[in-house]
């Protein structure tokens, strides 16, 4: 054996086996897997009985249970309730087979990962994504068989049975749906649970932070359906189509998280078995302490400033922006939906802002009847400043509150729950906006009223925002090079630098220009 | 077929392998050597393409393990430490499914799956669940499937550790066919003999570093020195010892047979033999005391060990 010295090249050899990546190669692929998967699983009579239960008997017994209970309920006049027991027992019926598609989803990864099995199959040429959809639709396909086998045959004895119900058609797609996007959550959550696991054991106890959401859920789907006033609409129920378009979201999300997790490197090299706090919180310390990209620890303050807190704001990237456009775009849509008839508020034409004028005159110690022919306002008791920084602290409060839920709903989001809490605030200002300028006021009170101190705090507030949509969303894609821990490590500390160096401050300041310059500002425009 | 060049995986900052450079040309069998943990199995998935090297180059058969990884998986067959079987399938059934990932016609992938295990002598376990397979079996056939795409590099953790000795014969006798095809492999083994047996090199790791590498000859000439040659005589030596002092240096002795080491044999034998039977002393035998790569190993071990624990090395 001799030592090779010479450098690498890249290579393409003329005889190299074609392995080019269409989408229909890939797909060809992926179903190689799922061929394998599906025909093993169908031959588990641990899988296979369950499901022919759930699709050829229990539909009968829901058809049984809401006869009698749309019986007995008609017998008290409360006939609506048995009516719409009907299609919540048509989810339920579709729910159960596709509850099992996570326990097929999490023994076959985490599975085959004990039964070490995985190993061999990581050695062939299929990718990542190969292997990955291959195994999602194996854990998918058995469920929905027997959830879509179920739901027709429990539609069936409905249609031509004695109840002789006749759904809205579209409330029949609502439940297809559901049910479909409900096993699309699970098998996708449960990707991601047991690719980072090394035992059913472990896999299975993490997965009730994918069941204890879903059941919440499925106790929503329940409510609306009983009580949604459009229950009965040729459109289907809105907030049933609310709900299929949140999950939908969330899909995309998690098929992203389980893309990039879902990787040779991170079945074999990492596990969260064993959790480590004390080094995920020196991880933490590190990057939030870090001037560049290797992590250095900054000498002093001012080089933390100059150069780490820099470097963490250059990183929000493509947060920033997305997190601008949707402040924008809120501001907008509620000065938008302000415009529509229904939604405009009956406003005086003419009023006068005499007494509010007056109220921030006492405020500001300024009295605005008492302005003499110089045009001096004549002093009077203000509101003393203890008082006044009691208001500071509520406004900072308030602000940094917000800024902290939205944080931490964040990171269990991918960073949805950023772009709805904070910009809500928004859409609430772009509508009073609105409703000012259909009444015909000078809009000038409303930049007197935001603007002297906003010129802080919106900035503050849309950084932070970018910040927490990144920290969520991060786990999505980490940056090539790093595992989904060590992205989400890093953008935690630089969060905590935003949120240390530039939020925080911004904050405090942004309370003191509101509760000390802002007043005097509006009521000099207001008087 | 196998080149690395500083091949280094860390996990955590933890150095598993640290800085591995192999040359094995096409037709080369190089044995692993090396106590559990010392980053053998890590070393084979950076060959493999399943784990990144975090610093260091790799090629398999031309291909560059971190922008190839597809085509290097394509060119190898690994079998794995574990066997890794699907337990309720059959045999056929299963090597099919593995032979259509490798994108095999399905003739193709019957025939080479039948004629391999023909070669293993598993034809008579064709429709039986792999469950019910022992585990000498089960090996066999997670060995078949390793060969089933016909690869130009084949990776062996442990080939025949489960085995019994007919099988392990079988599988010996396959891997030297193999070579002679052109075939080039790395396996990693704790049996000494069978390396010794199968490897043109040797490569011993340790705490992920290759501590000494090369032919047999050569690592048994560095690490226990020259051929040592044992002569027996009719009768007493007597003071024949002495005597022969000026030729080869005596390093054990007894009543009729001494033991000498020469790095020259052919040389040094035929002018000791002229000597002693100038004295009238009666040579029976000689011959070289049989050094074994168990011998080797453990030189080179202990001396890496002597090395760690020395005050003056500051390497690990």
């Amino acid at each position: 054996m001799t030592t090779a010295a010479s450098s690498p090249t890249s290579v393409t050899r003329s005889d190299a086996p074609i392995y080019d990546r269409t989408w229909l190669k890939t797909l060809r692929n992926a179903l190689i897997i799922t061929r394998r998967e599906v025909k093993d699983s169908f031959s588990d009579w641990r899988i296979l009985w369950p499901i022919v239960v759930l699709t050829f008997f229990f539909p009968f017994l829901a058809q049984f249970l809401a006869a009698r209970f749309t019986g007995f309920v008609t017998d008290f006049g409360a006939e609506i309730i048995g009516e719409r027991t009907i299609p919540f027992l048509l989810m339920i019926v579709g729910f159960f087979p596709i509850s099992m598609s996570m326990v097929i989803a999490l023994e076959t990864f985490v599975g085959e990962k004990e039964r070490r099995s995985l190993e061999p199959l990581l050695s062939t040429p299929l990718t990542n994504t190969e292997l990955y959809i291959g195994k999602t639709l194996s854990a998918m396909i058995p469920p929905l068989v027997s959830s879509y086998g179920g739901m027709t045959v429990y539609l069936g004895s409905l249609l031509f049975g004695d109840l002789a119900w006749r759904p809205q058609p579209m409330l029949i797609v609502q439940i297809i749906l559901l049910t479909t996007v409900q096993a699309l959550v699970m098998v996708t959550g449960a990707v991601v649970v047991s690719s980072q696991t090394t035992s059913t054991r472990a896999a299975n106890l993490l997965a009730s932070f994918i069941i204890i959401p879903m059941a919440l859920v499925i106790q929503g789907e329940s409510f609306i359906m009983f009580i949604a006033p459009d229950a009965e609409s040729p459109n289907g129920i809105g907030a049933l189509w609310a709900i299929i378009g949140g999950m939908i979201l969330i899909v995309g999300l998690l098929l992203r998280l389980g893309n990039s997790v879902f990787n040779r490197e991170e079945l074999l090299g990492r596990m969260i078995d064993n959790l480590n706090l004390k080094a995920i919180f020196a991880g933490i310390w590190r990057w939030t302490r870090a001037v560049d990209a290797k992590g250095t620890p900054a000498r002093n303050l001012v080089e933390w400033y100059r150069k780490g807190v820099k470097m963490s704001l250059r990183n929000l990237g493509a947060a920033s922006r997305i997190a601008i456009a949707v402040f924008v775009v809120a501001f907008v849509g509620g000065y938008a939906i302000g415009q529509l008839p229904q939604w405009q508020l009956p406003l005086p034409r003419d009023t006068s802002f005499q007494q509010p004028a007056e109220l921030l005159g006492r405020y500001v110690g300024i009295s605005a009847d008492a302005i003499n022919a110089d045009g001096e306002a004549n002093a009077v008791d203000s509101v003393p400043i203890p008082s006044r920084l009691r208001g500071m602290l509520f406004f900072i409060e308030t602000n940094g509150r917000i800024l902290i839920a939205a944080t931490i709903l964040s990171l269990f989001t991918f960073g949805v729950a950023a772009l709805i809490l904070t910009p809500a605030v928004y859409i609430v200002l772009g509508y009073i906006f609105g409703q000012v300028i259909l009444a015909g006021y000078n809009p000038a009170f409303m930049f007197a009223a935001i603007l002297p101190h906003g010129w802080v705090e919106i900035p503050v507030i849309v950084l932070a925002t970018a910040a927490a949509l990144r920290l969520g969303a991060i786990a999505t894609r980490p940056p090539k090079g790093m595992t989904v821990g060590m992205a989400w490590t890093t953008a935690m500390g630089d969060t905590l630098k935003i949120g240390l160096g530039i939020v925080l401050p911004g904050l405090i300041f942004a309370g003191f220009l509101e509760s000390f310059v802002t007043p005097y500002v509006l009521y000099s425009v207001l008087r | 077929m196998i080149e690395a060049d500083g091949l280094t995986k860390e996990f955590d900052g933890f150095r598993a392998v640290d800085s591995i450079s192999l040359n094995v040309p096409a037709g080369k069998v190089l044995a692993v050597l090396g106590p559990n943990g010392a980053g053998k199995t890590t070393t084979v998935r950076m060959l493999t393409s399943i784990l990144a090297p975090t610093s260091g180059w790799a090629r398999i058969a031309g291909y560059d393990v971190v922008t190839h990884p597809e085509q290097v998986r394509a060119s190898v067959g690994v079998l794995t430490e574990q066997h890794g079987l699907y337990e309720r399938m059959k045999s056929v059934e299963y090597l099919d499914f593995f032979g259509e990932v490798y994108h095999l016609s399905r003739q193709v992938r019957r025939k080479r799956a039948l004629d391999l295990m023909e070669r293993f002598g598993l034809t008579f376990a064709l429709k039986k669940r792999l469950g019910e397979y022992s585990k000498g079996m089960k090996q066999k056939l997670a060995l078949v499937r390793a060969m089933l795409h016909d690869p130009a590099v084949l990776l062996l953790d442990e080939p025949t550790s489960a085995m019994d000795p007919q099988s392990a014969r079988q599988v010996r006798d396959a891997i030297v066919e193999l070579e002679g095809e052109g075939r080039t492999f790395l396996l990693t083994t704790h049996n000494l003999t069978e390396a010794e047996q199968l490897a043109d090199t040797i490569a011993v790791i340790r705490h992920g570093r290759i501590i000494a590498h090369g032919t047999f000859d050569e690592l048994a000439q560095r690490f226990v020195g020259d051929p040592l040659m044992e002569l027996r005589v009719r009768g007493q030596l007597n003071g024949a010892t002495k005597e022969i002092a000026d030729v080869v240096r005596v390093e054990e002795t007894g009543s009729d047979w001494l033991r000498y080491r020469t790095s020259d044999p052919a040389a040094t034998n035929p002018a000791l033999l002229h000597k002693l039977t100038g004295f009238g002393v009666d040579v029976i035998t000689l011959s070289p005391v049989q050094r074994t790569l168990e011998d080797v190993y453990l030189q080179i071990v202990k001396e890496d060990e002597q090395q760690g624990a020395s005050p003056d090395d500051d390497s690990r």
